[in-house]
């Protein structure tokens, strides 16, 4: 079972169904025994920095989190989920993350629209089991106004272009984050979801 | 060198009354065409990009039924939508998204309410709050914020009403000119370029689409971000995949399979 952190707002029904559509099981929860019992987590992601980590302290599931991340369990953030495992963002002011990533979430650079949103390229950095029967360069939907700005080099996975770097791919060990939404991303976001899911079976 | 990849969208929008999808000309002579999740299901497998559904049903029982479709396009099909067409609170907001639409495309109930865009951006995020905006040309050559699908005529000016809508928080504009809707005689690149022009926030372009060149003309010289279109699209008069090939010729980035 993956555990999908259901802390407010958005639309998570896609993800469930992407996940559904592959076989792989799922259940929105808050419940920390569920989260603690489960194969795998992923933390969603739409909405405000702040806003969410609120939800999550409030909700008592940040020392879960951390937890489970740091006992190895594999752990997904898509879109805001990965820049919440970052330590801070400055999205409307300074806020702390929940630091399983070093490194800061930042504005998109002003030179172009923001938010950064549709279908860009996918560049391959690295191999990685991830990748599985991905093209590089292959197109996928981003819809996102703050970006991670500094992480470590190492952990950059695969990026695109959008006034300069957009960290796309991070993966240290266990923890995994995509900026883009791969149930959004038509087949390519299949692919990964589903290359997550051999992952973690 | 840096290069830009982000690619311009072809967006199939689907007005639905009572579960079917229809389509009107100039608003009005309404005539059925298809059940919206085969019609979703087959411009997701033709290379759309987005889709865009407006529930333009007046009764609460079509707009139960309508939900319905959400979720059901949401199950079937893995690329973004938006979902428009009396939307009023922030609560009907909630429950569409909810219902698996990543946007909400909001149109007369932002003008009557303005304080619903930033309301429901803080909630949501300003990435599905989407600004719908109806305009057409005045006598003095100023372009007026039309509401109630085109009926009323507010006297604001577009390009002032996109510019506080940006700053309330919505993160996309969607154009639609009135003259040119249905007419299949070309986006309007004027009022579009306008308005692109005066935000820093993504355009979708709607009104007028007909043949290729006007898909070509309204990303280039109208510097829009997106192209919306429907009937051309419902009556299979431009194929999906042979329009992104005549727009990748025409050096526009567009997403093929």
């Amino acid at each position: 079972m993956i555990a999908i952190i259901d802390y407010g707002a958005g639309n998570i029904k896609s993800l469930q169904f992407a996940l559904t559509k592959l076989n792989l099981d799922s259940c929105l929860t808050t419940d920390k025994e569920t989260i603690q019992s489960s194969r795998a987590i992923i933390v969603p992601g739409v909405g405000a920095f702040k806003d969410a980590m609120d939800a999550i302290t409030e909700l008592d599931l940040a020392d879960t989190l951390q937890q489970a991340a740091a006992a190895g369990k594999p752990i997904l953030g898509i879109c805001l989920g990965m820049q919440l495992f970052y330590e801070k963002s400055y999205e409307n002011g300074n806020w702390n993350g929940l630091g399983l990533l070093k490194g800061e979430v930042k504005r998109i650079n002003d030179s172009v629209k923001v938010p950064h949103m549709g279908w860009n390229t996918l560049s391959k950095l690295k191999q990685d089991q991830l990748f599985t029967n991905i093209d590089d360069e292959s197109y996928v939907y981003f819809v996102h106004s703050y970006q991670v700005a500094t992480f470590e080099e190492d952990t950059l996975l695969g990026s695109t272009q959008y006034g300069g770097l957009v960290p796309a791919i991070v993966k240290k060990d266990n923890i995994i984050g995509m900026q883009f939404h791969p149930e959004k991303s038509g087949e390519t976001g299949l692919q990964l979801l589903k290359n997550f899911g051999e992952m973690i079976s | 060198m840096v290069i830009q990849m982000l690619a311009k969208r072809i967006i199939p929008c689907l007005d639905v009354d009572q579960g079917r999808v229809v389509k009107g000309k100039k608003f009005q002579n309404i005539q059925d065409v298809a059940d919206p999740v085969e019609l979703a299901k087959k411009y997701n497998k033709a290379g759309a990009d987005e889709l865009v559904f407006y529930d333009i049903t007046a009764s609460n029982e079509g707009r139960d039924i309508f939900l319905d479709i959400v979720e059901n396009v949401a199950a079937e099909i893995a690329i973004p939508f938006t979902v428009g067409g009396g939307i009023r609170t922030v609560e009907d907001i909630h429950r569409v998204l909810r219902a698996g639409a990543d946007k909400v495309s909001i149109n007369s109930a932002a003008v009557k309410n303005p304080q619903l865009i930033q309301d429901s951006a803080r909630k949501f995020g300003s990435q599905c709050i989407v600004l719908s905006i109806d305009a057409k040309k005045s006598e003095n050559g100023t372009w007026d914020v039309y509401i109630n699908g085109g009926r009323k005529n507010t006297g604001i000016d577009a390009i002032e009403w996109a510019k506080r809508g940006e700053s309330l928080g919505a993160g996309e504009i969607v154009v639609n000119a009135i003259d040119t809707d249905g007419e299949k005689s070309g986006y309007n690149v004027e009022l579009t370029k306008s308005i692109a022009d005066a935000v820093n926030i993504p355009i979708v372009a709607s009104g007028g689409a007909g043949i290729n060149e006007h898909f070509s003309t309204i990303l280039q010289d109208g510097n829009a971000d997106a192209a919306l279109a429907a009937s051309v699209f419902h009556y299979s008069e431009i194929e999906i995949p042979s329009l992104k090939n005549y727009l990748n010729e025409n050096e526009i980035t567009v997403r093929r399979n």
